[in-house]
């Protein structure tokens, strides 16, 4: 049994008070004194050169301040991208400038043309709409394979053409790969689209920018997953401020799902702003302006191959995708569809050859980056649709195909360049028939036809590359930053403590988990420590939160600086014990000499720490504050078993999810109820992406599903109760916590899990549906049925 | 949104008279013309709010036997008081959400005249008489096409008069996002004959589906619709589903509704 509040404890999460009463402290409720409001005047044309933009009507409306056009730019740098791709041939991706405000031309609707900052924002609103700006309109690049046709119109005049990068991976598979399908048995092929979606997190973005004269110091408050990396970024890139100068914050923010990952133009915009105007800016976007402004995910068009011998072993997987950038490289674009995809493609099998080739391709859209899972969920999703596809065609069980071709001895170093430390996903799988009641499907399935439904069963596994990620690897693969993670942990004279971290809390509930981990290691209670995240004038470094990699990343720099904080805790306690360092034990917060009944409680410690009047001054510092930076020596690789279970109205076309079970394995779990939550989010996003979320643009740029009326969230009564299990435990055999991360999980696993159910509803009724595109809406299911 | 006044009269009279201001506009539950409003994409001078104004308010019975529901009764309100006609209660009780239901009048609803709203099926399916300040409107000449209607400018809905059919149903298939009717099929059987009307489907706005109710008027059953089928040409087309997907749709609900009418 875990101790109450250490780790493996259901602790409640403590944010919740704040965050479920409404005392939260998000972006937008920080009202600064003389605060000024900013509204962006978008572009609502995908594609066009700027003939003018005229701002004097708009610069005397009542209460402007300052309006703002893409020439106060012009000596301001463009906003970075933090990835560099080399293509295939070795050659640097295509890297287009990216303005704070248009410079010449607007390339997606949304793009910021002009801003006015105004007393209020009706004012400004007011005043923007007195802009005249004159657009001479340009054909829109919409679709992905039209953008790479020869003579098609550029998006960035600048550049060669629509190719952000050609990549293969990896390049010396490529001849052994073409010859093994040459050689196979069996081939099985399916194209695919991944869906365009829109993050949505519930808090929109905010920023509010803040500059002091008299010490000439910045302060920028952000909804962001990451303030050290938006200092960074927007500091010496963009604005070139030094980051002792530089303070970003970002405080309670409300979910990010990748999206808040990213540096934005209005950052960068209101912390420029905030100087040029001399007084706090502060810009909080809507939701119309989210749908055409936050960086959007997935949108990958496929083709995938899977060879098979005789036996039905995998013998080599083949892929071509194109990926969709945007108009604008965000700020780890590049990275999704290579790094995050391509080395996920062997998925849980010993498949031996593997090729993947990549373009990515820009178009007049808003940019594509990281959303929940980031290239994980494409990959897996293609692997696990076509295998599930080879199963039909062989005529074999689709679980039985899976087992055959699993993993199964680890460390397993992949074709595609990284190694697996463990797991054990025959395991998961067992978990997983055992949960969804296999057994029982068949009757399930008559009860169905009974009330004229058709029932399917979907089934697949899925493994990720998380605890991102190891600084001297992601370097070589074109990364511009390291992707360690530090703490701080400082223990106050009466013993409690404060854990600053880089990892950032969203929604996570680190506030609680972490200090489980602390409590833990010391043997005090969990309120004793304080987990303080998301300003970068109170935390040393920080990479931030993504990739599920706090606790794997984040925790374990925490683990290295509690262990600092024993140790020399330790040496104290021998000094008022007066015995050896090497005899003193920590155990439920108390140093005791080892065979002796002599002990000092954890406060007697930390106060002589403070207050150094017995203390071993000649040996070691007053004081008790350590920092570690941790950087992981590889990936984590969580890894699952899925089950769906759906009902199809075939007069409809209408997809219900009738029973869903997710057997994953994390490693070890540091608080059971919180892994379970994010679980059950992730799940809620996978499936919203294979039944409801259409990111839809026509062929002239205008996104179509701009709106909730027409861009459908996943609601309560969408879902099914899960069923959710984390019992199978291979631990992470390279970092001190053996945890592996389980934030993308849910939203990686289950979108082939519902689509391969749907497939199998509607062949149980005969029809000839190998595929259908997500998300399996009402029409499109009935269109396959009836096509 | 933009500047305007607001005036709240208690009485229809108040309120036809503070219509005639140029540019002013009748508010009911504001559920279409708050947002409208606050993408600046309608800019009133005044606004008119039509809830303080109690005889307007309420649902009961009329001489004739009829359901008479105010203009500005909430969906809510007509949810729960609307026992004597179970189909059209039922109908107000799964429009949008509680805070749509408990701000949405049925008068803002038909006046309105949204191309995917449930009311307009309900009362063109009803034969239903929309009264106004001035006179009363059949429901076959009030709809006019998508958010088109027969009210003159300033022109209220005080109330309107359901006839309570023997035996009715209202089938809903929702659009994924919005949660409109992506169609819904409003059937109703009078001693008379059937009604049938469809909203959601067509780019002219609700319409009864003549072929349907001839075929029902003779066998009130589910199969009587077998091998009736409507074209899918004029019906919207859009991301979430075809013309062909719709005019599918209308004849499965039509089913459903029959088979569900009591």
């Amino acid at each position: 049994m875990p101790k109450d509040g250490g780790i493996g404890a259901s602790s409640k999460r403590r944010e919740d008070v704040r965050f479920l009463t409404g005392v939260g402290n998000y972006t937008d409720d920080i009202n600064l004194h003389g605060q000024a409001h900013v509204f962006f005047l978008r572009s609502d044309v995908a594609h066009g050169t700027l003939t003018s933009v005229d701002t004097s009507a708009a610069e005397g409306m009542p209460g402007v301040v300052k309006v703002f056009t893409g020439a106060d730019f012009e000596g301001v740098g463009s906003i970075p991208c933090g990835w560099q791709v080399t293509d295939k041939h070795g050659e640097p991706m295509q890297e287009p400038a990216h303005p704070v405000l248009a410079q010449g031309k607007v390339r997606h609707v949304g793009e910021p043309i002009a801003a006015v900052v105004a007393e209020t924002l009706a004012q400004a609103r007011d005043a923007a709409e007195a802009i005249n700006v004159d657009i001479a309109e340009l054909p829109a690049v919409v679709d992905m394979k039209d953008a790479l046709k020869d003579g098609a119109t550029k998006v960035h005049d600048d550049l060669n053409n629509n190719l952000c990068y050609d990549w293969g991976f990896v390049e010396e598979n490529k001849a052994a790969t073409d010859k093994a399908f040459e050689d196979a048995a069996h081939v099985t092929t399916l194209e695919l689209i991944n869906n365009r979606l829109v993050a949505n997190p519930m808090e929109p973005r905010v920023a509010v920018g803040d500059y002091a004269r008299g010490t000439d110091e910045h302060t920028l408050y952000t909804t962001s997953q990451n303030p050290h990396v938006i200092r960074l970024l927007m500091g010496a890139f963009v604005l070139g401020i030094p980051e002792h100068k530089l303070r970003v914050v970002a405080p309670d923010v409300g979910g990010g799902f990748g999206t808040k990952i990213f540096h934005y133009q209005e950052e960068a915009f209101c912390t420029f702003a905030a100087k040029a105007c001399n007084r706090p800016v502060k810009w909080t976007s809507s939701r119309s302006e989210a749908f055409i402004s936050d960086a959007h995910g997935r949108d990958h068009v496929t083709k995938i191959e899977l060879a098979l011998d005789a036996d039905n072993n995998f013998t080599a997987l083949r892929t071509e995708t194109h990926a969709n950038m945007g108009a604008y490289l965000s700020t780890f674009a590049p990275s999704v569809p290579t790094w995050l995809h391509g080395t996920l493609m062997a998925g849980n099998y010993k498949t031996p050859l593997i090729y993947v080739n990549v373009k990515a391709v820009f178009t007049n859209t808003v940019p594509v980056d990281a959303y929940r899972g980031a290239g994980r969920p494409e990959a897996t999703f293609q692997l696990e649709r076509v295998v599930d596809k080879a199963a039909r065609e062989l005529g074999v069980d689709p679980i039985a195909l899976r087992r055959q071709n699993f993993i199964t001895e680890f460390p397993y170093a992949t074709p595609v360049a990284v190694e697996y430390d463990t797991g054990d996903y025959h395991a998961t799988m067992d978990k997983l028939e055992e949960m969804g009641d296999f057994a029982g499907f068949a009757a399930r399935r008559a009860e169905s036809e009974k009330n004229g439904k058709l029932r399917g069963l979907g089934v697949n596994c899925y493994i990720e590359a998380c605890g991102i990620a190891p600084s001297n690897l992601v370097g070589q693969l074109g990364a511009r930053a390291g992707l360690y993670e530090s703490a701080t942990v400082r223990v106050n004279a009466t013993g409690g403590l404060v854990v600053m971290t880089g990892s950032h809390s969203h929604g996570q509930g680190h506030e609680t988990s972490f200090a489980q981990v602390v409590a833990e290691m010391i043997g005090i209670d969990e309120s004793m420590i304080e987990i303080v995240h998301g300003d970068t004038s109170k935390v040393p470094m920080g990479m931030g939160t993504y990739g599920s990699r706090s606790i794997a990343v984040g925790g374990s720099a925490m683990v290295r600086a509690t262990e600092k904080i024993i140790n020399k805790a330790k040496k104290i306690a021998s000094h008022l014990l007066e015995a050896s360092e090497t005899d003193i034990e920590l155990k439920d917060g108390a140093f005791s000499v080892a065979g002796t009944d002599k002990s000092v409680a954890w406060g007697d410690v930390t106060l002589a720490a403070y207050v150094p009047h017995n203390y071993p001054l000649e040996d070691i510092e007053p004081g008790l504050e350590e920092t570690a930076f941790y950087d992981p020596s590889n990936f984590t690789y969580p890894s699952g078993a899925y089950a769906c279970e759906v009902e199809v109205d075939p007069d409809t076309g209408k997809v219900s999810i009738e029973r869903f079970a997710a057997a994953d394995d994390f490693g070890n779990i540091i608080n059971p109820m919180i892994v379970t939550g994010q679980v059950h989010g992730g799940l809620a996003q996978g499936i919203g992406q294979a039944l409801l979320e259409n990111c839809a643009y026509d062929e002239n740029g205008q996104l179509l599903s701009a709106s909730y009326m027409d861009y459908a969230m996943p609601r309560a009564d969408d879902l099914p109760m899960f069923s959710v299990d984390h019992s199978c435990q291979t631990p992470c055999t390279h970092n001190p916590l053996g945890v592996k991360g389980c934030g993308e999980a849910g939203a990686i696993g289950s979108p082939p899990a519902v689509v391969n159910a749907v497939v199998d509803a509607l062949q149980s009724a005969g029809k000839d549906v190998t595929h259908v595109d997500m998300p399996l809406s009402p029409d499109r299911v009935w269109a396959a049925m009836n096509g | 949104m933009y500047n305007f006044e607001f005036a709240k009269p208690s009485s229809v009279a108040d309120a036809v008279a503070a219509l005639g201001d140029e540019d002013a506009q009748a508010l009911g539950g504001g559920q279409t013309l708050i947002p409208t409003l606050k993408q600046r994409l309608a800019s009133p001078t005044k606004l008119v709010s039509l809830k303080g104004i109690s005889e307007m308010q309420g649902v009961c019975t009329g001489d004739d036997g009829a359901l008479c529901i105010g203009g500005a009764t909430s969906h809510a309100t007509v949810a729960a008081e609307a026992g004597a006609y179970p189909a059209l209660a039922s109908t107000a009780a799964h429009i949008g959400d509680p805070a749509v239901r408990n701000r949405g009048t049925i008068g803002g609803s038909l006046a309105n005249n949204d191309p995917s709203a449930c009311y307009p099926a309900a009362a063109l399916g009803s034969g239903a008489t929309i009264v106004t300040n001035s006179r009363e409107i059949a429901a076959d000449d009030y709809f006019q096409g998508m958010f088109t209607t027969a009210l003159d400018e300033g022109e209220i809905i005080t109330e309107v008069r359901f006839p309570v059919p023997e035996a009715a149903n209202y089938q809903k298939f929702v659009q994924p996002a919005s949660r409109f009717a992506l169609v819904g099929v409003f059937v109703a059987k009078y001693a008379d004959g059937v009604r049938v009307a469809i909203t959601g489907a067509s780019n002219d706005g609700v319409f009864r589906w003549a072929e349907a109710e001839a075929a029902l008027s003779a066998n009130f059953s589910a199969n009587a619709i077998d091998g009736l089928s409507l074209s899918g040409d004029d019906m919207i087309n859009d991301l979430h589903g075809t013309g062909a997907y719709r005019a599918h749709l209308c004849a499965v609900m039509t089913k459903r509704a029959v088979a569900a009418a009591s």
